[in-house]
């Protein structure tokens, strides 16, 4: 049940003498459902609802995430808010003014044509167990699964120099997945790895033929794992689809660019990062083929907005252009420390968090090659597609990822199927060995729901899409 | 809060029909956060958070809602009301779910631990004098968190704590870092400052020009917080009787190849020490202690009651993730004094970060060294290593090539913050590798 809040009310009716008042109101829905070997496991549907007040004292911030959004409530969450501000700004990191919360007004709605009531939680339900039917194409699936989760979001976001911020999302995130096995064998297969479907859509996504095409599809290359031989080992071209070069551009990207994280907020808890303040506009993070933008824009993206949660207008900028980079995922707070230009990028996870620098959509710009032409480029390597594993350093250097199904590349050709595939290395070095980037065609958008980062621990959702990508001489190796 | 809980439960069931069951799970904090950066605040705010999620049963067939608890009494029965009349409607049009698990009344408890706790107005000025001259950064979770579950047969429990935790890292110029996590209910100003004063030590170590070490196989000592990260996975694929039954475990070998882990290997459930609730979000009790690893031997999955009705097992009361709570790894013999002795040439590890499985059914972790990580010679400790990465299998360090369990344990508290200050903590000894592999 969401009330009905009158938010402006609410400010007004705050006495602290703080320099700035905010309040920033999420309501929040999930509606999970899951089939998990042909009977329901998830049914279900939660909200939360309160109002983070953040003021502006001596130069320091202070905040008070509250669920009770009584007047009285919230004018006691600012005399907290104000208190612990007032403390701290003895032992400011940064004497913030204003000009920290640019005042915006403005709305934004998620693009949508059946929403979420168009498909009920019955009809729902059947559309996952047939699936699960179609995912279950053998004896030796031990098991599978099928899920939708909605999420419905509103924001708002007004404050003391005039902001007036209205946003209402609907998203979902989906999921096949059918696991084979045999003994200790065991060979996952799912739709985009790691929760990567999910975008920012309505009830329309949800076309059952074409679910239960790929529900099939993924049922039969979880038998055709469970036989094949182990990806090898040794360097070698790596061809990597879109939902495994989602993580990719997440992790050896994403979170190297948060000034956040470049300042050193984040060193006790996800780290630090390579790029320095100093990189900007003089490091050849990739190869000239590399355009890597902050995309907010992109239609049915996860992350798409127009204002962040401090109230900064989100607008499409580029991070990386032909390999250099350019600009870092700063929000306001960060550019005013940095003096770095950077993005709308200052979110939270809900109403209990205050923000920090974020992702949203980051992508990697199609190029001109076909998929036929990036594969007949190979003489010999691999083909990967959706995540099963990720690990980077705290500094965003060494990584190592693990993908759920491969195919082997010999003289131009998809030939083999191939299990386990891994491959590992350098950020910078790799990204310098990028050396084909797909067209349009070969173009996909996926995300994640579970981006974790912050103290206290926050988890965020972002969007990222892009081509796929063949890069030169990369480690790679498969499993036991 | 308990009045809270107490109050919507109680008119909430009352409001049930015949043939329908609730189970009620609370959880909530009154916190106070404050991070900080170069000595500095650099974020400082507090948080009141309650939620409530239910389960209603009718008619073979399970729903779940929540909602935010605002503490007003008519509103958030108004939502609770209008979230069971929603269930009540959903669970005519949801298939039957053939495995749901009815609640039983099997007892109620209460525990209530109050203390005498760092004050929000007083916290800045106790933790950062100490900090004067360090590079430190870090965060400070401060104040009470709450548990409950009730179910509509009368069965209750309710679980209250008043904690701190300061964790923290101190940095070198260089960027070498030493990791610190002061924690418990009762703030003693004398002992924060000697924890401090004792990572402040560890860190002239730090100040030494790091080792870059080849990629290879090393006997390696793992300190106790290394140790708990790698037990952490056991929860994540692992030590789940369901994850097992549906192919995605790293246990499979023990379970299907009869593989041993070492003799010196043991792990259990513990829940004596009283680090987070017994009670799971069914109101289930479990076991004040349950083998898991004995001797190397798979003695015990975790097994849900909905696992157990599923697989025809007897459950063991395990959350529904089937999740490790509290776990408690046996002690060894090594002690900590010849540790580095023991080592003679090879890596002393602190810590270990970003760990994932990179090839679950042969129980391989990759992941990368972090923090006071150092590389042996002669038996002392030369100098930090530049950062490297990891990839091994559990059924080498905690099998074949495990060499030595120290002689102690330490309390690893849990410091997560995701959703919600998460409760419970991992115990354990430091371990002695034979050979572990580095492989970038």
């Amino acid at each position: 049940m969401k009330l009905d809040v009158d938010i402006k009310k609410l400010l007004s009716a705050i006495d602290v003498p703080a320099d700035w008042v905010g309040l920033r109101e999420v309501y929040e829905a999930h509606t999970p459902r899951m089939i998990r070997d042909g009977v329901p496991v998830v049914n279900a549907s939660a909200s939360t609802h309160g109002i983070m007040v953040e003021v502006l004292v001596n130069g320091q911030f202070g905040y008070f995430g509250t669920p009770d959004m009584s007047s009285e409530g919230i004018s006691r969450a600012a005399k907290k808010a104000y208190q612990q501000a007032e403390i701290a700004s003895k032992h400011s990191v940064y004497s913030f003014n204003e000009s920290a919360r640019p005042a915006h007004k403005g709305s934004f709605s998620s693009p949508y044509t059946k929403d979420r009531k168009s498909l009920s939680a019955g009809n729902l339900n059947d559309i996952l167990l047939e699936a699960y039917g179609h995912l279950k194409v053998s004896d030796k699936i031990v098991s599978a699964s099928t899920l939708c989760q909605v999420i419905e979001s509103n924001f708002k976001f007004v404050s003391s120099n005039g902001s007036d911020i209205n946003q209402d999302f609907l998203m979902f995130e989906f999921d096949l997945s059918a696991t084979a096995a045999d003994g200790s064998n065991q060979q996952t297969r799912t739709f985009g790895g790691m929760r990567g479907t999910c975008r920012q859509m309505g009830m329309e996504y949800f076309d059952k033929y074409e679910i239960f095409a790929n529900a099939n599809r993924i049922g039969e290359q979880a038998i055709e794992l469970l036989d094949a031989e182990n990806c090898p080992t040794g360097e070698m071209d790596l061809v990597i689809a879109p939902d495994q070069m989602m993580l990719q551009i997440h992790e050896s990207i994403g979170h190297a660019l948060e000034v956040d994280r470049i300042l050193g907020d984040e060193r006790n808890y996800a780290g630090w990062s390579f790029v320095k303040l100093e990189d900007f506009g003089s490091l050849k993070y990739g190869s000239d083929l590399m355009n890597i933008t902050f995309d907010p824009t992109l239609e049915s993206e996860y992350a798409s907005y127009a204002f962040d949660d401090g109230g900064l207008k989100a607008t499409k900028e580029f991070l990386i252009k032909d390999g250099l980079l350019v600009r870092g995922l700063g929000g306001q707070e960060s550019q005013i420390r940095s003096g770095l230009d950077g993005v709308a990028n200052f979110r939270a996870s809900s109403w209990n968090r205050a923000p920090i620098d974020r992702m949203a959509n980051i992508n990697l710009e199609p190029g001109s090659s076909s998929f036929d032409d990036l594969i007949g480029q190979v003489e010999h390597g691999v083909y990967v597609e959706s995540n099963k594993s990720w690990s980077i350093d705290d500094y965003r250097n060494k990584f190592q990822f693990g993908c759920e199904y491969g195919r082997l590349i010999e003289k131009g050709k998809l030939t083999k199927v191939l299990k386990n595939p891994n491959y590992r290395g350098v950020s910078t070095p790799f990204w310098n060995s990028l050396k084909g980037v797909g067209d349009g065609d070969t173009f996909g958008i996926y995300g994640t729901p579970n981006c974790g980062k912050g103290e206290p621990n926050q988890v965020i959702r972002v969007g990222h899409a892009s081509p796929t990508c063949l890069f030169d001489k990369i480690q790679v190796f498969g499993g036991v | 809060m308990e009045k809270v809980f107490n109050n919507l439960s109680e008119s909430l069931f009352s409001d049930l029909k015949q043939g329908e069951d609730v189970i009620l799970s609370f959880s909530g904090e009154n916190s106070q956060f404050i991070r900080f950066n170069n000595a500095s605040v650099r974020q400082t705010g507090l948080v009141d958070d309650a939620e409530i999620e239910l389960k209603f049963i009718s008619n073979r067939r399970i729903c779940g809602g929540g909602f935010t608890v605002s503490g007003n009494l008519e509103i958030d029965l108004k939502r609770g009301r209008e979230e069971i009349n929603r269930m009540r409607l959903e669970t005519k049009e949801i298939p039957e779910d053939p495995f749901l698990v009815l609640p039983t009344n099997a007892g109620s408890s209460h525990e209530v631990k109050n203390s005498n706790g760092l004050n929000f107005e007083d916290s800045v000025d106790a933790i950062l004098p100490t900090m004067s001259g360090v590079d430190f950064v870090g965060i400070l979770a401060n104040g009470k968190t709450f548990r409950g579950n009730a179910n509509s047969l009368g069965q209750k429990h309710w679980f209250e704590t008043d904690s701190y935790s300061l964790d923290y890292s101190l940095v070198t110029p260089g960027h070498q870092m030493v990791k610190g996590s002061f924690s418990g209910t009762d703030w003693n100003q004398n002992e924060y400052e000697a924890y401090v004063e004792r990572s402040k030590q560890k860190l002239v170590l730090m100040e030494r020009k790091p080792i870059k070490v080849k990629t290879g196989d090393y006997k390696t000592w793992f300190e106790s917080a290394a140790v708990s990260d790698f037990l952490g996975m056991f929860s994540w694929n692992g030590i789940s009787e369901a994850s097992l039954r549906q192919g995605c475990s790293g246990f499979g070998k023990m379970r299907h190849n009869d593989i041993r882990l070492s003799p010196k290997f043991s792990i259990i459930e513990d829940f004596k020490a009283g680090f987070c609730p017994k009670f799971n979000s069914d109101g289930e009790i479990a076991p004040e202690s349950l083998a898991l690893i004995e001797n190397g031997y798979l003695k015990n999955t975790l097994v849900s009651s909905r696992s157990a009705k599923e697989y025809d097992l007897t459950s063991n009361f395990a959350e529904a993730g089937e999740y490790l709570r509290s776990p408690n790894m046996s002690v060894g013999n090594l002690n900590h004094e010849d540790v580095v002795k023991s080592i003679g040439e090879g890596l002393f590890l602190s810590n270990i970060h970003y760990l994932n499985w990179s090839d679950n059914p042969g129980g391989r972790i990759t992941g990368l060294t972090r923090y006071a990580c150092f590389w042996v010679e002669g038996g002392e400790i030369v100098a930090p290593i530049e950062t490297m990465r990891f990839d091994d299998s559990f059924y080498r360090f905690f099998g074949d090539q495990l060499l030595e369990v120290e002689d102690t344990q330490t309390v690893n508290p849990e410091v997560g913050t995701y959703g919600g200050r998460s409760l419970g903590a991992t115990t354990c000894p430091g371990i002695l590798v034979d050979s572990f592999s580095l492989t970038l």
